[in-house]
Parts: structure tokens; sequence; C-alpha cells
């Protein structure tokens, strides 16, 4: 039955056409629809941590080691890390290790904001020695990262030990759920984070709104975004921070130390000559001996008090095995 | 006389005959021997040549500026701790060899600043030469080069590709766009970089292009990140680690308003469909800065009239729309000297050479006396024009926060010809090209925005790069001031209504953390302040109260730079507690605060 000039495979084609269009619109829509409802899928509860500690160490050995009284930087961590057990004891063969120093400012060395190269180069080459296969040496800046990592020296000092030195590009910055007591979702710096080894290796310094930092501090470094809203809380951040990532090894750079306008100083005579290197694996019990080097106890620093309470170390450092070389 | 023949009839073409067979690739189509219409002689082989030579010199003449663009920013080097901080690459070259620029800031400033002497050079290759800067050497004129000939609408084959280049009255436009801007840098405005065509291919490409190709590239990463496979991670991180170190940086940067300058730069670039080499043609004043001195040029062409058939192959490719055909004088004035017409000429007819006879030559730009006068006025006129609206002398805007070490506003502006260095080597993404901050003349110079990015303590990248001098080159001992006082571009001032301790008793002392000056600008008063429990008491009571010790900060206008670090990092995210305004810059000897930093004595 022709219907004016159309044919019946025409009028099909056109219908059916015209149903797929409609078909297809609907199915998309309905598979896309937003309900608006509140009761989505409940959010992960499960915290992520990240803990590279290793078995508590051997009776024989200390647990907390000061190196002292040498002028020469690399000296202080080669003697310290030897009294800890040597490199071996950490590093296995073939680890992906990561070096974490403090990289945040744009001062020289003199200035004692930013840990000191040698210190640095000297890790990343006992972590090579000790059979690593990979060091990688990154932080994540305050200021500009190029100029931090040029000015500070470490950037040359550990390339040319072999580590691989990544600057903080927004590309590697991860959301994550911390499941801190204020640190909830934040953006993570992941190239700290993926690693079989991670050895800290902070700078002891004056804070104005701390009061004195050290290892668990050095952890703002982890993370992007806007964490200038951390110090509204800093004790209760830096808690967080220091129970999220627990280093397999900390070693805190305290061969010259800020005294005061502290975190990033500017002036040389701010700073003193210490030539301390503090070895330990309890980033706490790090914090509590250090900060005595500017003339506080670890009853002052709330930090300290919290990250006891948490179980990640001990702010009394008396107690460790302590040994002084 | 009327004749019956429908419109329709006359501008659609007729479908070309399909011809039988394959078409040959690209390839087979760029190598083959080309059969050649008319007489079918062949051009000399040293014109076939230069066209090549040509060819390769474009390319490597983008690539370089290209090159350059992307090495403007400092990316940071294995130098030692104190080793001063300077990009290794001369990367405002192309703008220091620009003759314009130096004619216009030798009109405003009566001098040639610096690297500024290389254009003289560039002008002795156009006496020699003519404009070859335009055919051969011009980024941008490649640029337009490129686009015209990847464009052209699919009308504009045959007699009207033929049409579209033959010398047109409307390139006039650049010569009287030339006077405009030489006379408003007489009267002391550099405004012309606007139309610069360095400036602009730096300003488009480097604000608004390679931005907006990162976000791009950002985005696929993320979708690649969203796949979970590792692998592909790992190449489009490694894809991005190399894009970061070689044509822009670790993180996104963002410019100002910059939607103006990448929509100019695409509507320009799209005019090549309709107009081939528009924006040379009609509009570059750089190219009627050279045409001028065309006159001069050794090398030219002769055209023996006699010989020609009008075949019009001379016009297919003809760049600059100069008139190489037969029965018209050449235009030295407009002609690129790209020697396609010569290449494609299959008579003995055009004969490029030194020292030629100018029996068919015109050489000197066709303008109207009476416009280019006209023009000129206009252009002298806009000075006093936009001065007398409020921007700078009785309103000045609390947001022209100039890089350091830039010269008082009005020097400023006789030197500042936009070309957006400064804002691309600024490795804090701090420095952005103005809107209507600094007043209609002072579109598109460079302010500081803390919000977004703040001056980093102890760089003077933008002076190395400034090639007018405009920004000075500046030390790091003058910056920091090691010795003297350091260089202040502005002063911070707190909201104490949106400061956390001053109101909210939450302490916080970023902006103290940050501010890079020793002594700190900032400094805190501490203080014990009550706090009210964000809970009723029992019974329903009033909330308790507590005490909380916070510390304010303080803003000592002695010692303060105007960095902006403060304003960058406060955590008050929309509308920051502390801001920088431009008072207390220390070029300005007006725009103070402080009796100490006044002094009518200084020269």
């Amino acid at each position: 039955m022709p219907l004016r000039d159309l044919s019946r495979r025409e009028i099909l084609q056109r219908l059916g056409a015209a149903g797929l269009v409609l078909g297809s619109s609907a199915a998309l829509a309905r598979a896309r629809w937003d309900h608006g409802n509140l009761s989505g899928p409940a959010a992960q509860e499960r915290a992520y941590t990240r803990d590279f500690r290793l078995h508590p160490a051997p009776g024989e050995l200390p647990e907390l080691v000061v190196a002292k009284n040498d002028p020469d930087p690399k000296a202080l961590v080669r003697k310290a890390v030897e009294a800890l057990g040597g490199m071996k004891r950490f590093i296995s063969n073939q680890d992906i290790v990561v070096v974490k120093p403090n990289i945040g400012w744009d001062r020289t060395p003199i200035h004692a904001a930013n840990t000191n190269p040698q210190v640095v180069a000297e890790v990343v080459r006992l972590a090579y020695d000790a059979g690593a296969k990979h060091v990688v040496v990154t932080d994540a800046s305050c200021n500009e990262p190029n100029r931090c990592f040029q000015r500070s020296g470490i950037w040359k000092a550990a390339y040319d030990m072999g580590a691989e030195v990544i600057l903080p590009a927004s590309h590697r910055f991860r959301t994550m759920r911390l499941k801190g007591e204020v640190l909830d979702e934040w953006p993570v710096y992941t190239p700290l984070i993926n690693a079989d080894k991670v050895i800290n290796v902070p700078i002891a310094k004056h804070h104005n709104l701390a009061k004195y930092t050290g290892a668990m501090k050095n952890w703002y470094g982890s993370l992007g975004g806007r964490r200038n809203r951390l110090h509204q809380n800093i004790d209760v951040s830096i808690a967080d921070l220091a129970q999220f990532i627990q280093p397999t090894l900390t070693i805190v750079d305290a061969t010259r130390v800020l005294m005061r306008n502290g975190p990033q100083g500017g002036n040389v005579a701010d700073a003193r000559d210490m030539h301390t290197v503090i070895a330990t694996t309890d980033q706490v019990a790090a914090d509590a001996y250090g900060c005595e080097l500017i003339g506080r106890t670890a009853d002052e620093i709330p930090y300290l008090k919290m990250g006891q309470e948490r179980g990640l170390g001990t702010m009394r450092w008396q107690t460790l095995r302590f040994k002084e070389v | 006389m009327a004749t019956t023949i429908p419109e329709k009839a006359l501008s659609r073409p007729k479908a070309p005959l399909k011809t039988t067979g394959p078409p040959p690739n690209f390839l087979a189509r760029l190598f083959r021997a080309k059969a050649r219409s008319g007489s079918g002689l062949p051009a000399r082989k040293v014109i076939q040549l230069l066209v090549w030579v040509r060819r390769a010199v474009q390319v490597g003449s983008f690539g370089l500026f290209a090159w350059f663009l992307f090495q403007t920013a400092f990316r940071g080097t294995f130098a030692s701790a104190d080793t001063r901080v300077r990009l290794p690459l001369p990367v405002e070259g192309f703008l220091l060899a620009d003759p314009f620029v130096a004619a216009m800031t030798l009109l405003s400033t009566h001098t040639v600043y610096r690297g500024l002497l290389w254009s003289v050079g560039l002008l002795a290759v156009t006496l020699v030469f003519g404009r070859v800067f335009c055919g051969w050497i011009c980024p941008f004129g490649t640029l337009h080069h490129f686009f015209g000939w990847i464009f052209p609408s699919r009308y504009g084959k045959g007699s009207k590709r033929v049409d579209s280049n033959k010398t047109h009255v409307r390139q006039r436009v650049k010569y009287y766009l030339l006077y405009f801007f030489l006379a408003a840098a007489a009267t002391g405005s550099a405004i012309g970089g606007l139309f610069d065509p360095i400036c602009i291919a730096v300003r488009a490409i480097g604000l608004a292009v390679i931005p907006a190709a990162q976000y791009v590239a950002q985005a696929i990463n993320a979708l690649v990140g969203l796949t979970g496979v590792r692998a592909l991670q790992v190449a489009a991180d490694g894809g991005q680690d190399f894009l970061a170190g070689t044509v822009w940086q670790e993180k996104q940067f963002y410019f100002h308003q910059t939607w103006l300058v990448g929509s100019l730069f695409i509507a320009i670039l799209f005019m090549n469909r309709f107009v081939p080499r528009f924006w040379c043609r009609v509009l570059c004043p750089l190219g009627a800065f050279l045409g001028l001195f065309a006159r001069f040029a050794l090398f030219g062409m002769e055209k023996d009239h006699s010989k020609c058939t009008d075949c019009n192959l001379c016009l297919v490719d003809c760049q600059g729309a100069d008139s190489p055909q037969g029965g018209v004088k050449w235009r030295q004035d407009e002609c690129h000297m790209c020697m396609n017409c010569e290449n494609a000429c299959p008579e003995d007819v055009i004969k490029f050479r030194f020292l030629p006879n100018r029996k068919s030559a015109i050489v000197t730009p066709d303008v109207g006396r009476r416009t280019a006068i006209a023009t000129a006025a206009a252009g002298a006129a806009l000075l006093p024009v936009t001065r007398v609206a409020d921007v700078i002398d009785t309103n000045y805007d609390h947001r022209v926060i100039r890089p350091p070490g830039s010269v008082p506003e009005k020097d400023f502006l006789e030197r500042c010809i936009r070309c957006a260095e400064c804002m691309k080597v600024c490795p804090n993404n701090a420095l952005h090209p103005a809107f209507f901050e600094a007043g209609v003349e002072g579109i598109w110079t460079p302010i500081l925005i803390p919000r977004i990015g703040y001056c980093e303590h102890s760089c003077v990248l933008c002076g190395q790069v400034c090639p007018t001098g405009a920004i000075e080159k500046i030390t790091e001992e003058q910056k920091l001031g090691i010795g003297q006082k350091a260089i202040s571009i502005g002063t911070a001032f707190y909201d104490l209504g949106r400061c956390l301790p001053w109101s909210m008793a939450t302490p916080c002392i970023v902006c103290e953390e940050f501010c890079p000056t020793s002594p700190k600008a900032i400094w805190v008063e501490e203080a014990d302040v009550p706090r009210r429990l964000p809970i009723a008491s029992e019974n329903g009571g009033d909330p308790k109260m507590e005490t909380v010790h916070v510390q304010r900060p303080h803003v000592d206008p002695s010692l303060c730079i105007g960095c902006g670090a403060c304003e960058k990092v406060c955590p008050v995210q929309d509308k920051p507690a502390v801001y920088v305004t431009s008072v207390g810059e220390s070029r300005s000897k007006s725009n103070v605060i402080l009796l100490e930093n006044t002094d009518y004595n200084k020269s």
C-alpha cells in the first residue's frame, strides 16, 4: 500500500531510525541518571598508612645514636649509621629507597633552613652501598621548587651520588584518605610512598609556631594542596602525618642548626654550627632529643606527647638504648 | 550591459572534472618535476635552491623562536648553591633584533637600550635584501605562511586565489598603524608593542597556547590515571615529566584574562582563510617599518613585461601581494622576498638580482599623505587622552604592583612593549598581563597578582629578559637589600576581621613563616584571647568560654618588600586576610606611606 510516494521500506527505515535515537538517548540518560539522593555508597573507611619500619633492633644495638664533634657532615652520618648496625640492617638488595630531606626553602646551606647537601649525599651513598637498586631524593617544597632544589645544593649533591632527583610536579600528587584526626582527604606526593624503604633526613630547626621541628614535621613535605591550613592545628597535623608515614630510618641533620626565625631563617647569624647527626628508628625520640639542641624540652612540644600516645615512639629518649659516637 | 545570467551561475564554480586514476601521493607531488605551462622555461637553479633554503630558514627560525620561548623559564641546574640564577640563553633575542621595538623606545626614551642595538643588524639585512625578515625569519610570519598554505578556502582556488594575492589598497593600513604607534611613542607610550608581531607571538603562545596545551595534557594524564593500567600511567607520567622539563613547568600556569590574547591570536590566524597572510600584509607595523627601508635595498626584482603571457602563475603563491605579475609595477615595499614568483614563472620575465634597474618597480609605500598625517596625529593624541583618564596621576590603582626593578610608572610606559617575556619567565606565575588595572594605556603590561603567585625573594629573572629596560637588570644584592635598602614593590596589609588569630581565636602564622625578609617584616604579638566553645552549656545556658594562646601578626612597613608571599599562602582561601598593594614601592617618589621613604631630593 504505497502512501504518497513513500515506499513501505522507507517508512520503516525512518521510524526505525527515530526510534533508535530515542531509545539510545533514553538508555544513556537512565544509565547516567543521578537520583540526587544522599545515601550513596558508604565512604571507604580504611585508613591509608605507610609503615616502612622494620623489626625492632636486636638487643645489643642502640636504638638512638648521636654522632658529634666532627666538622665533616659525611663522617657524622657514617659513624651514626654504623653505630645503629650499618645501612645493611635497613636496606635489602634491590630495594627502591626514597630519601626525604627538607628542601622547603630557597636558602643556601649556610642558612640551615634545608638539610645539609653533604648529609643527603652520604645517605644516598650508604643506601647504594647497602645494595639499593634505585635511590630517589625528593620533597614538595614551599618556595619555588627548582630554586629550592638548586640553591639548597641537594640537587647536585644527590645527583652526583647517582640518585634520581624528582621535582614536585602537579601530576605526581594523588588525593588519598589519611584518616587522621584533622587530616582526612589530602593530595599526597606519590614518589614518597611508592618505595620499599623510606629514609627521613630532616634538619633540626626552630619553628615559630611548633617551637622545634625535625623528623615528624618533615612529613609536611609529603602533602600538596593548601597545606597552609594545617597550621591552625599544627601539633595534631604533625602527629597525623607522622602516623601516616613511619619511615625505615630517621637521620636528623643537626650539623648546623637554625636557632631562631624558623622555619625559613635567612640570616646567617640565626644559625649555629653544632656538628651533630642523630640516627634512630624512633621519629618521636629523634625530635625529643633534637629539641634540646635549641634549648627546649620534650614536654614543651605537644606533638611529641601526641606521638607517644599514638604509639609512634617515645618522647623520653633517655629510656632508649642510647649511644654517643 | 544587463544580462540575464542568474547570479548563482556566476558565483558557483563548476565542479572540477574528475580525472581517472589514483591521485599522486604527497611526496610524489612534492618532488615531481612540475609540468610548466607557457614556454615552460625552468626557473634558475639558484632560485629553485633559494626557495628551499628559505623554507629551511623559516622552519629553523620558528624552531629557534619556540625553543627560546620554552627556555624562558627557570628549570634549575646543578650549579652550586651560591651561583647567581640566570637564564643561559638570550631568550629575548628575537625582540632585541626587532627594529620597530628599538624605534619606538628610541622615540620615547631617546636611547637604544642595551641589546636592542642588535636591531641595527636586522635593519642592515633589510637595506641589502629588502623585507627578507618577513618572508624568511619572522616566526609569526612563518606561522601565517603555514596557515595561509593549509587553510585556503575551497572557494579560494584558481582565479580567486590569484585575485587574493593581488596588491590591495587595504595594505596601506599597516603604514597608518606604524605612523600611529611611532607618534604615540614620540609622546611617551610604547603601546605599539600590542601590534608588534614578535610581542604577539611571545604573548599569545607563551601566555595562552602553552598553558592551554598543558591543561589538556594534564587532563589526559588524569584520564590515563583512571585506567589503572600501571604501564600506561608510567608512560604518561614520563611524558608529563618530559614536557614539564622542556615546554612548560611542573605546575599549571594561569594568566589573568588571557582569553582575549588567545581569542585574538586564533582570529588573526583564521583570517588566512579569507586573505592569505592578512596579518603580514595589512596590519603588521614591523613589516611596515621594514617596508619603509626596503626602498634602499640593493637586491630586488627586474621584470621584462614584453615576455609576460599573463599566466599569473607568479601570483599563486605570492606572499606579500606585491604585484609580481606583468603589466603592473613590482611593489618592493610589500615584497617578502620569498622568491616564489620567479620560481613559478615559466617565461623569462621575473629576475631577482643585485642592483636591479627600477623601471618596473615602485619602492616606496603607497600611502595617502593626509591619512598618514592624520593617523600620526591620532597617535600623538592617544597619550593625553588616556592620561587625563584618572588612572596614573590621581587615582593610581592599588593592584598595579610592578615587577621588582621596574622604573617609575611614566618611564615604564615609555618602555614596556607588552612582550610578556617577564610573565613567561616568572617561576611562580606571579606576573600577569594587566587588563584595565593600569588604564587603557597599560593594557597587557605586567602586574603582580600575589594570590596566584608571589615574587620569589632571590629571583631577578624578569629584569634579565626585559628587552627594553622597563624592568631593570637588578642584582640579587639590590633585590635582597644586601648593604643597601631592599627593593620594594608594595606593602602588605591585614584585614583583621578575616585574620584567624585576630578575630577567630585560631592559631595561624603561615604569613609570618613565609615572610622572606630578615628580620621578618611580619612579626607576631603573643596574646591570650577568649574563645567561645561552639556548644551550649548544660541547661541550655550560654556556651562556655576558654582561653586560647595565639600569635597576632603585624606588618613592619619599613621592612616589607611587597613580595606577596603572605597573601599567596594565607589560608583564608577566597579573599585573603593579608594582601599587598602597590603603595611603598621603591620606584615611586609619590606612592609612599612612610615619611622616612619620602625624599623629594631623590634624583
